[in-house]
């Protein structure tokens, strides 16, 4: 298939040739000299009917696909029109040809590209030869043609999409009148989607190459000479109201310029009212979100909603199967505590008695830890008490269940109950306890000891102290080195104490 | 309070509607308006008629009747106790706003939601109310959308169904104990109750216009639904198990997903957080194999991780494809088509050629990237007749090698 990418004689060559129509014309040898091609000259450039007449004869007359040349009346420096008849029919019976190759033969005629009739021919050329050539879609002429007609659908779509009308007075009546510019010859194949649209209005699109009139009370579609944008009317009341459902509808959270430019692209801008918002709405696409996160950490606290949304949030968490820990124990273990808490502690799971009880903070750790509490000074009844992992994790080690760490996928997958549960709560200070809830509050993972004296901040921009979780004092061997780290850790909850009065005014 | 006129109260209801996901405008019956009285058509296509910078369509006038409610749902920045501010459109001012937008081209039709004001009914009166409006006084006949009320007078519900192209209800929340807890006022089984009751509406008047054409056409374009992803605990294991029983019991259409997103005077319960739009992206993705490529639901589950979510790297099928490597390669010249629209890269267009033209020649691999977009990713799946992964498929880096360059847009995935 050399002749694929239009081999049909470079018109140059063809300018001052006349033919008359002989039986033999067109007869070539692909490599040898063109011996008489046969110029058909189409009325419109978007002319289906007119190639379809002649490339029916020709190809009754046996010409092939390089014995033509295709050209538009006044394209090509054609001055003359066209004389271009077909050859007389040999009186063959007509082919047929498959439907699908008439509807993609009107869409590809509308195309920009110069070979497009020439392209054509050939294929209708095989189609003689063998009627199902249309299907083998792999084919590369038969792929050529086939892009080809996408473009040209794609770009009625767009006409059907981004002509814009704007209303204009008209001898006591109005015409709706759009200036649009199409990339290939598609005017006259889209109109009777605007007659079928807006029958009973009288418009105008007016394109460079030419404009179309519609007249509601006698029904006719008229026909004039292309128009530049100038002789367009250049506004309508009605676009100050687009431009603002525009950018209202529009949300900044959800930047997507790419997804949007794809789908819009800039060479259409220029005749849509509302794609000068564009620039001003991305460029403060990312300060309108923060303005709204801010105001709404700002913002009162919700209705009565707060005691009944978590114990939604307590109920929805007893149904958790974030991660796998929801086979093991035997519930899950949720935070526990007033709802407008001075102090938010975050330990590391449930235990053994935890998990029976249903409650955080109840076993030897929690005892240990209510002791130091009380010698810092902090009543646990002002405070909330909640885990990093709301699922015992343990082994079996015979009828014993051993207490094992949670790991970070664990600990990642749970934070999300620990994160509702602060912003439902917005505690003003938060504890961690061990390393695991460190890691839970902050993403990362800490070393208590380098973290221990400062407050970190959070995301939310409260502060969050880490200390120890009362476990590790339980596990300390040596009893001179378990009484220094008990001291010192109350002397943290001492330190969060002091802060928490700070903060609280 | 000085009264708001017509283009402040549009930048208000237009706002508190930018949540809504659906935009669709097509599927419902063809018409156009020759021979007529008003404007519009209908052509099965439904046309895009402006994108916003968020990368989304604009294709009918998307508004709320009131941004007033009575209800105090948190992940609705219209809920009773928050202090946006608040407008209400008569229906004449949205038939006007409607008919004057059609006109100059700029919109398929309207999608018409509310806050609930007074009362359900009465809410949904006035919803019936503009569609009525646009069919019967102005002889509409562009597309109409209007999101039901869950517990209004199956009647008014009805009533609806004949003006509009769609209904919709939201069934908001992908699980219970979600819907419990960020709609206190709104329950599973009345947001069902009301799907299914639609459901039988819809079937009755496709069965009615089977036997007299004279029948009024229902909701031709069906009924959709929404659910905000990432405000709950649900994993996509779980929102993709609840779509599947939603298309099956209820018939729906579309099942929209739509990433929670910040809200202004945001209440309390909701996360702070950029939304997580690759996830809904993901999402989608997920709903398309089900709908056009022969996914089952568990099929799709299956490509989600351990802890129930779809990477958010790679799409979904490519996900399947990587955890069920022994399906590979697929012969382009002999799979069947349930085989072939299992390769990731494949889609459904590309497979309905490969299916006609294999008649007609046995395919090469530069054949194979004629009908793709990337023969690259698709090449370690498949067999022509002159290419062989050699055991790419085993490959334990496969995934590097075929995964997407990271792009700006993934900088907003979270």
């Amino acid at each position: 298939m050399s002749d694929a990418n239009g081999r049909c004689g470079n018109p140059a060559d063809l300018f001052d040739r006349r033919h008359g129509v002989s039986g033999s014309a067109g007869v070539l040898l692909p490599d040898g000299p063109q011996i008489d091609p046969l110029k058909i000259t189409l009325d419109q450039p978007d002319d289906f009917d007119g190639w379809r007449e002649a490339a029916r004869e020709l190809v009754m007359a046996g010409v092939p696909p390089m014995g033509v040349v295709w050209q538009v009346a006044g394209e090509d420096g054609e001055l003359f029109g066209s004389e271009g008849a077909a050859p007389p029919s040999s009186g063959q019976p007509m082919f047929s040809v498959p439907k699908p190759f008439i509807d993609m033969a009107k869409a590809a005629i509308c195309h920009s590209e110069p070979q497009r009739f020439a392209l054509l021919y050939t294929l209708l050329w095989k189609l003689k030869a063998n009627r199902r050539a249309l299907e083998d879609r792999a084919d590369p002429l038969v792929d050529r043609l086939e892009k080809l007609a996408k473009e040209v659908r794609r770009d009625a779509h767009k006409m059907h999409a981004f002509v814009r009308f704007r209303e204009v007075a008209e001898d006591g009546t109005t015409r709706f009148v759009a200036f649009f510019e199409p990339d290939h010859h598609i005017v006259r194949r889209e109109a009777g989607f605007f007659v079928r649209r807006f029958a009973t209005m009288r418009w105008s699109i007016l394109t460079p190459e030419l404009s179309i009139h519609w007249d509601p009370a006698s029904e006719i579609l008229s026909e004039g000479p292309g128009a530049n944008r100038s002789q367009a009317p250049d506004g309508d009341p009605l676009e100050d109201m687009w431009r603002t459902y525009y950018s209202s509808i529009f949300n900044p959270a959800r930047l997507k310029v790419k997804a949007m430019l794809k789908e819009m692209p800039k060479k259409y801008w220029k005749n849509m009212p509302e794609t000068a918002l564009v620039a001003p709405l991305i460029a403060g696409a990312r300060a309108r979100e923060l303005e709204m996160i801010e105001r709404a950490q700002a913002a009162p606290r919700p209705g009565g909603n707060l005691e009944a949304a978590w114990a939604a949030l307590r109920e929805e968490a007893m149904h958790c199967t974030r991660c796998d820990l929801f086979r093991c124990g035997t519930q899950t273990v949720f935070g526990e505590g007033p709802l407008d808490p001075r102090i938010f502690f975050v330990g590391e799971q449930p235990g053994d008695q935890e998990d029976l009880a249903g409650r955080p903070f109840v076993g030897p750790a929690g005892q240990l830890f209510d002791a130091a509490l009380e010698k810092a000074g902090i009543d646990r009844s002002t405070t909330y008490v909640t885990n990093a992992v709301k699922h015992f994790k343990f082994v079996l080690r015979g009828k014993k269940r051993i207490h094992a760490r949670p790991d970070t996928a664990e600990i990642d997958a749970c934070k999300w109950w620990q994160e509702q549960e602060r912003a439902l709560i917005r505690p003003p200070l938060t504890v961690a306890l061990g390393a695991t809830a460190a890691r839970s509050l902050t993403g990362k993972t800490v070393t208590i000891s380098k973290v221990r004296d400062a407050p970190l901040l959070l995301a939310d921009g409260s502060e969050c102290w880490v200390t120890v979780h009362p476990s590790f004092l339980l596990r300390i061997p040596e009893e001179d080195r378990r009484q220094e780290e008990r001291a010192r850790f109350v002397e943290d909850l001492q330190r969060i104490r002091a802060r928490s009065e700070e903060l609280a005014g | 309070m000085a009264q708001l006129d017509t283009r402040e109260k549009l930048g208000i209801l237009a706002d508190a509607a930018k949540y809504d996901a659906s935009c669709a405008s097509s599927g419902t019956s063809k018409r156009n308006s020759v021979g007529g009285k008003g404007i519009g058509s209908t052509e099965g296509m439904g046309i895009c008629h402006a994108y916003a910078p968020d990368g989304r369509c604009i294709s009918l006038l998307k508004i709320l009747l009131t941004n007033s409610c009575i209800f105090d749902c948190h992940y609705c920045i219209n809920r009773k106790s928050s202090n946006v501010r608040r407008a209400r459109f008569t229906a004449q001012e949205v038939v006007n706003l409607t008919l004057a937008f059609y006109k100059r081209n700029y919109i398929e039709g309207l999608f018409l939601s509310s806050g609930i004001i007074a009362s359900s009914n009465y809410t949904m009166e006035q919803l019936v109310e503009v569609a009525r409006s646009l069919r019967e006084d102005h002889d509409f006949r562009g597309y109409i959308h209007l999101k039901t009320i869950p517990d209004a007078d199956p009647e008014l519900v009805q009533k609806a169904g004949l003006y509009a192209d769609r209904v919709s209800i939201n069934v908001e929340l992908p699980t219970a104990p979600g819907l419990k807890r960020l709609a206190p006022e709104k329950s599973v089984g009345q947001i069902e109750g009301a799907m299914a009751g639609m459901k039988g509406a819809i079937e009755d008047g496709r069965d009615a216009k089977k036997k007299y054409k004279s029948a009024p056409s229902f909701a031709p374009a069906g009924q959709s639904t929404q659910m905000i992803v990432g405000a709950d605990a649900a994993t996509d294991s779980d929102i993709v198990a609840k779509a599947s029983t939603l298309y099956d019991r209820f018939s729906l259409r579309r099942v929209y997903y739509s990433a929670f997103s910040p809200i202004p005077d945001a209440s309390a319960v909701l996360p702070l957080q950029r939304p997580p739009l690759m996830r809904e992206h993901r999402l989608y993705q997920s709903d398309w194999l089900m709908r056009f490529y022969g996914f089952k639901p568990d099929e799709v589950v299956s490509a989600a991780g351990d802890d129930g979510m779809l990477p958010l790297d790679i799409d979904p099928k490519l996900a399947w494809a990587l955890k069920f490597r022994e399906y590979f390669p697929v012969d382009v010249n002999k799979a069947t088509k349930e085989q072939l629209l299992r390769v990731p890269g494949l889609g459904t267009k590309a497979v309905s050629r490969i299916l006609s033209s294999r008649r007609f020649r046995t395919f090469t691999l530069d054949d194979v990237a004629r009908l793709t977009v990337s023969v690259a990713k698709i090449r370690p799946f498949i067999v022509t007749s002159d290419w062989r992964p050699t055991l790419l498929t085993d490959k334990a880096d496969l995934k590097r090698w075929i995964k997407p360059e990271k792009s700006q847009m993934e900088l907003f995935a979270a």
